[in-house]
């Protein structure tokens, strides 16, 4: 699937390395087998040669380690950005999250990012897995014979509904620029509108009673990036490992939303890393379907220093019975 | 060896839950599985194994321990625990059976925690053999057998039957319950399936994955190794590993203001959180890498230590398919020294 080679990031790299512009390198590292890949800082050339990988299973969002890690290193640190993470990068230097000159960006071009759990449930016992073109040849332990998987059937659901095949940000492109795509991300979106308030409830009451309150969603989140979350602080009143009750849970993941509006890219990631298949992401976007058609188009993260909607007064904002009103009686 | 048709699995389960309440895997909306109570038209799931595992019945993610009720200057204390009735899990996989000997050396050793005690007592284990292990499993690097599972009964499921040995007296008594639905059925078809799963699992990748390194005695040589450093760099601090994990079993207990009251409450807690160890005095954990570091050596160095060598990891491979950036105990094992020379 990614038309971009293994070689041409890793030789980057390795110039980049050498050359003294960087010192380290944020990229991904391959794992045991062939998609569990995992994000990695990359300090030697001979680390690199051994470990480094670009192939499908590169779906991590680097953007926010840029946070902790730029602040304790000296020197530069090369970051690979696919163009989705390009948008979280740009949203976290909107609110001075960590140090531009830190950081060397390299974009990379992406033809989107597998699924493990949907291709995990198109081939058990998965042995090997080869990019090719248009999708991916799987072989298990209980067939020899490799299987021709689909892209389109794999994708994540983010790369499915691809918004911007665009970077908004680098120093450095690898591969073609790519263009802002008119997505379909908010039909889903739209089809939770189209509920009856209680049919709507439900679905969230079923979705969210399923959190095991690991906190992965916000823990990879690059728009939650308070140093300690209100949730983890003993002090704030809230603190809370696990739901006292159903209600709780319902709770976290709507103040989670309310928070992030605005700062939120629709990256995806939420939903990729729940262990549990709830797709937070729609939450997000309702929020962001909700600016756009209230205060006009606004993608967080498009340039640095945008200010979100919610946080900008202007003379042409919506007045609240128009919010209340525009969709007629159903609102 | 008794056995039944799977046909008859309906009929079965509907018997079982005359007397208990039955709880068995099914297929979810989303493709995964879960174990859910059975009602009338449940369909037993053929996934190999649950995201959440079956620890959650005996040691489960919330659970309300007391509460006090404050009138003036009364405060009045009602223990508010339900004792359990009897309940089945259908379907435990050999990997996770191990799992409740991991949490009863934890719970059942004195102070014996009576909630748990109580569970265990009202629980019976239904375990089902595998035959498609899944390439992140490793239970045999545990000395698990997949194929003989552990439980009050053992079953194991080929193309048309379901065959059924009890182990304990309570598995025994829940078999009689069914006997007009079981005949005597011939081991063999049950030999020749264990066979070829033994084949399957010495064809895993994680088949070289073993403990050598690892155990009693090795705390310092393995605390100090510079690995950790790199192994936790990237680790978000989230808790999935050890929420999906059969054998965690920290907690934490909390008080929940009701407003007129207190309700005291034990629930689920993790080492990757940067709360965990904080105390009166500070955190002895500040960083991730010690938060990280804490996780596999106690499955891997303290736990054997203090438990005649057992190890409380059982290769589930739950860990391996859910950490959001593909880091785990088998990536850990290996990089400070558990593969096969």
């Amino acid at each position: 699937m990614q038309k971009i080679r293994r070689d041409q990031l890793l030789d980057r790299a390795i110039s980049l390395l050498s050359d003294g512009t960087v010192n380290s390198v944020l990229g991904w590292q391959k794992g045991e087998f062939d998609y569990d890949v995992t994000p990695h800082i990359f300090r030697t050339e001979d680390e690199l040669k051994e470990g480094f990988v670009w192939n499908d299973f590169c779906y991590s969002n680097f953007s926010k380690y840029l946070v902790a890690k730029t602040d304790r290193i000296e020197g530069r640190m090369l970051v690979f950005l696919k163009p989705c993470d390009t948008y979280s990068f740009n949203q976290l230097l909107t609110e001075h999250r960590f140090d531009r000159e830190k950081v060397y960006a390299v974009g990379v071009s992406c033809e989107g990012m597998v699924d493990v759990n949907k291709l995990k449930a198109k081939a058990d016992g998965i042995s090997c897995v080869e990019c090719v073109e248009g999708g991916l040849e799987v072989t298990t332990i209980y067939d020899d014979e490799a299987v021709f998987v689909d892209a389109k059937d794999v994708l994540l659901e983010r790369c499915l509904n691809c918004k911007s095949k665009k970077h908004v940000a680098y120093d450095e492109l690898i591969g073609e620029e790519g263009e802002i795509i008119d997505s379909a991300r908010f039909d889903e979106v739209a089809k939770l509108e189209a509920m009856t308030p209680d049919q709507r409830f439900a679905f969230w009451q079923n979705e969210l009673s399923k959190c095991i309150r690991c906190n992965a969603c916000r823990d990879a989140c690059p728009a939650c990036t308070c140093e300690t979350c209100v949730f983890n602080n003993s002090n704030s009143g809230v603190e809370n490992k696990a739901p006292v009750n159903s209600f709780e849970e319902q709770m976290f993941h709507i103040i989670r939303a309310y928070h992030v509006a605005g700062r939120c890219t629709d990256c995806g990631e939420c939903s990729r890393v729940c262990p549990q298949n709830i797709p937070l992401h729609l939450l997000n976007r309702k929020f962001i379907k909700e600016m756009n058609e209230c205060y006009g188009e606004y993608q967080a993260g498009e340039e640095i220093g945008m200010r979100a909607p919610l946080v900008n007064y202007t003379l042409d904002d919506m007045e609240a019975d128009e919010v209340l009103n525009r969709r007629g009686e159903d609102a | 060896m008794l056995k039944c048709s799977l046909n008859k699995m309906n009929l079965v389960f509907a018997e079982i839950a005359k007397a208990n309440t039955l709880y068995l895997p099914t297929d979810q909306n989303d493709g995964s599985a879960k174990f859910t109570k059975w009602e009338e038209g449940s369909v037993w799931s053929n996934a190999l194994n649950t995201v959440r595992s079956p620890k959650d019945f005996f040691f489960p993610q919330t659970e309300d321990l007391m509460e006090f009720k404050v009138e003036g200057k009364n405060i009045e204390l009602t223990d508010i625990r339900r004792e359990s009735e009897d309940f089945v899990i259908f379907g435990v996989r050999a990997c996770d059976v191990k799992s409740f000997e991991v949490l009863d050396r934890v719970f059942l050793v004195d102070p014996v925690d009576s909630f748990y005690a109580s569970r265990r007592e009202h629980g019976i284990i239904v375990a089902l053999a595998c035959t498609r292990p899944s390439e992140t499993c490793f239970c045999t690097t545990f000395g698990i057998d997949c194929t003989n599972p552990a439980g009050d009964i053992s079953v194991w499921k080929t193309e048309t039957e379901l065959y059924w040995q009890a182990n304990t007296e309570k598995g025994k008594k829940l078999l009689a319950s069914i006997s007009a639905l079981t005949e005597e059925g011939d081991a063999a078809e049950v030999d020749a399936q264990k066979e070829k799963t033994a084949a399957v699992m010495k064809k895993l990748p994680l088949a070289d994955l073993t403990t050598d390194g690892f155990g009693a005695g090795k705390t310092m040589e393995l605390f100090n190794d510079p690995a950790w450093d790199e192994m936790s760099q990237t680790c978000l601090g989230c808790g999935t590993c050890t929420f999906v994990c059969p054998t965690c079993q920290c907690y934490d207990i909390k008080d929940f203001d009701t407003g007129n009251g207190i309700i005291r409450y034990r629930c689920w807690d993790s080492c990757m959180y940067s709360e965990f160890t904080k105390m009166a005095h500070g955190n002895n954990r500040l960083t991730q890498k010690e938060r990280f570091r804490q996780r596999f050596m106690h499955k891997l160095v303290y736990y054997p230590e203090n438990n005649d060598g057992l190890y409380s990891c059982v290769g589930c491979g739950r860990c391996l398919a859910k950490c959001p950036i593909s880091m785990n105990i088998a990536k850990v094992m290996k990089k400070i020294g558990g593969e096969k020379k």
